[in-house]
């Protein structure tokens, strides 16, 4: 008899805590759907009378949210992009290639982890005020070229690549940087998928630089678009709610095909031991 | 942090080729860390030594030398203890309810009788990508003292309304919790990891001698859980110093100023007000309570173990 009770009380337990967990989501999408005013009428609707996607209209049309929805996903395509090809050529270097300092420019690039945005910022905006880059997206882009977490991933996979392989090319001819990018770089694949799936969401999802750097609502990123709008309309809840799922979904869609990847991301880079 | 390195007998090994094309590879990261991070570092440690403001933007020659002052007026500053001590809070209070939430979802997922755990995983999982932004305008919709389905809920159970974001010592918990609720799914997915660790054979062994449930979390999973938690411990305490994007677009920092973040504190001093050496102090402050925590937790772990 204690078995199916304990059954029933783990499962139990995880459905309580997964409609916890899920219900401001769900709620999201739902109140985005419903017809003005409804989802802050009395008695509270859970789901909408009449499904409608006026809100969605309004935002694409009135608001122009199809322009921020480009900009930010081009800014996190770049950063991506550039990011995996200057993350893998140092972390493939520092993995695989034998030079002076290896192990202490590591062990520095390391100790930088504990330094938090907060404390670059500051003199990262006068330096591209210097550089002319204010209000552009080449500014947003320079805080996320390379990063030491990204370096670290790729280091911790590159290390496991036979050295076997690498020599016999060397022995064939080929140029390190032709090693690089012809042999490196097509094994390097799963840990890039991870790696860029990691820097797609979180370019995606940043806020505080991109606020601090583009000074034009044409410029805006959903996120910076979205704090503001939600100061301009906080009677307008439903229209909040679709630009709420504007702003989430994509990154939500991409994670959920990506899972795999995602979380062996977080394991690989929890264990650094 | 890091140990001692020991000396790379590989380093001095490699051909010349081999050690050139390695710095050609590393010099576009290294350059753009020396460039976007590095110099920014040392900058921000000048810059908090003046009085840099809105007049240094305009010429930076503006800027005076004023030593520790930016500090020293910070610690006679009550609002800046006000902002400290909300902090304090927001780390006291949500490091905890993350570790409870992220340990028991991680023990019901991992539980041998649970099922569909992928579903159950990537359910707690998915706040964790989501725009916090985007789900801190919901949760303010959420906590709406009159229309909000928190406080519908209360009434359901009989419970007066709470002004959640309207009463100074409310807003504190109301924006932890939304903190709580976006990050404890990644703590919950590293603590699956570590149960995944722990030999099968402990549980088969303790079941013989007839040991309870409680006692094998106590004396077996608890214990060995002891590096996951310290790691995961350490990075919630990271994450919630540097809260900023949720009292900045629940609360604006207020009530009162609250729910003014110590980020928030920094980011109003110096891009709105322009006091840009003020606010490189307050980063230096924030970046040492860092520091310092993570220390402290570092030594707790190690005594214990």
């Amino acid at each position: 008899m204690r078995r199916p009770l304990a059954f029933l009380a783990v499962n139990g337990a995880l459905l309580l805590l997964a409609l916890l967990t899920a219900f401001p989501l769900l709620w999201m999408l739902s109140a985005s759907l419903m017809p003005t005013g409804e989802a802050t009428a009395l008695p509270v609707r859970l789901v909408p009378s009449h499904p409608t996607l006026e809100h969605y209209e309004t935002l694409f049309t009135r608001l122009d949210l199809g322009r921020t929805f480009r900009n930010t996903l081009f800014l996190a395509s770049a950063v991506t992009a550039v990011s995996l090809l200057c993350n893998s050529m140092a972390g493939y270097a520092f993995a695989k290639l034998r030079f002076r300092g290896r192990k202490r420019l590591f062990a520095l690039l390391l100790a930088t982890l504990v330094v938090p945005p907060q404390v670059t910022v500051l003199p990262l905006f006068l330096e591209i005020r210097a550089l002319g880059l204010v209000n552009s997206f080449g500014g947003v882009l320079v805080a996320g070229i390379a990063t030491v977490f990204g370096i670290f991933l790729i280091r911790q996979f590159a290390q496991g690549l036979p050295d076997e392989l690498l020599d016999a090319a060397r022995l064939d001819g080929a140029s390190e940087l032709q090693i690089y990018w012809t042999i490196v770089l097509p094994l390097l694949r799963p840990i890039l998928v991870t790696l860029g799936v990691f820097t797609f969401l979180s370019a995606w999802n940043d806020f505080m630089w991109p606020l601090i750097v583009l000074t034009d609502e044409s410029k805006y990123t959903l996120p910076v678009a979205l704090a503001n709008l939600s100061g301009e309309h906080v009677q307008d809840t439903e229209l909040m709610m679709a630009g709420a799922v504007v702003t989430v979904l994509p990154g939500l869609l991409l994670f959920l095909f990506l899972q795999k990847q995602y979380i062996e991301g977080i394991t690989l880079g929890s264990v650094k031991e | 942090m890091t140990p001692a390195v020991p000396p790379d007998i590989d380093e001095t090994r490699g051909l010349p080729a081999e050690r050139r094309a390695a710095w050609a590879l590393l010099t576009p990261a290294l350059g753009a860390i020396g460039l976007f991070f590095a110099l920014p570092l040392l900058a921000a440690l000048l810059l908090s030594l003046t009085d840099f403001d809105i007049y240094a933007l305009a010429d930076p020659r503006n800027a005076r030398f004023v030593g520790a002052d930016n500090y020293l007026r910070l610690l006679r500053d009550p609002l800046f203890w006000k902002v400290l001590r909300n902090t304090l809070v927001f780390v006291l209070l949500g490091v905890p309810l993350t570790l409870l939430l992220a340990l028991g979802g991680a023990l019901l997922v991992h539980s041998r009788l649970a099922r569909m755990r992928g579903l159950f995983r990537t359910v707690f999982f998915a706040p964790v990508v989501t725009t916090l932004v985007a789900v801190a305008v919901v949760f303010r919709y959420l906590y709406h003292p009159r229309y909000g389905l928190i406080n519908q809920m209360l009434g359901v159970l009989g419970l007066p309304p709470i002004d959640w974001l309207g009463d100074p010592a409310w807003a504190t918990a109301a924006i932890t919790l939304l903190a709580v609720w976006r990050s404890f799914g990644y703590a919950l997915v590293i603590y699956v990891v570590g149960l995944q660790a722990i030999p099968v054979a402990l549980y088969e062994a303790a079941e013989l001698d007839g040991a309870s449930p409680w006692r094998m979390l106590r004396h077996i999973t608890w214990p060995l859980l002891g590096p996951t938690t310290r790691f995961v411990s350490v990075l919630t305490t990271v994450g919630l110093f540097q809260i900023f994007a949720e009292p900045y677009v629940m609360t604006r920092g207020g009530p009162l100023y609250a729910t003014t973040s110590i980020t928030l504190l920094m980011y109003q001093q110096g891009f709105r007000w322009w006091n840009l050496g003020n606010a490189a102090a307050i980063a230096f402050v924030l970046f040492a309570l860092i520091l310092g925590a993570t220390l402290v937790q570092e030594l707790l772990q190690r005594r214990r173990t």
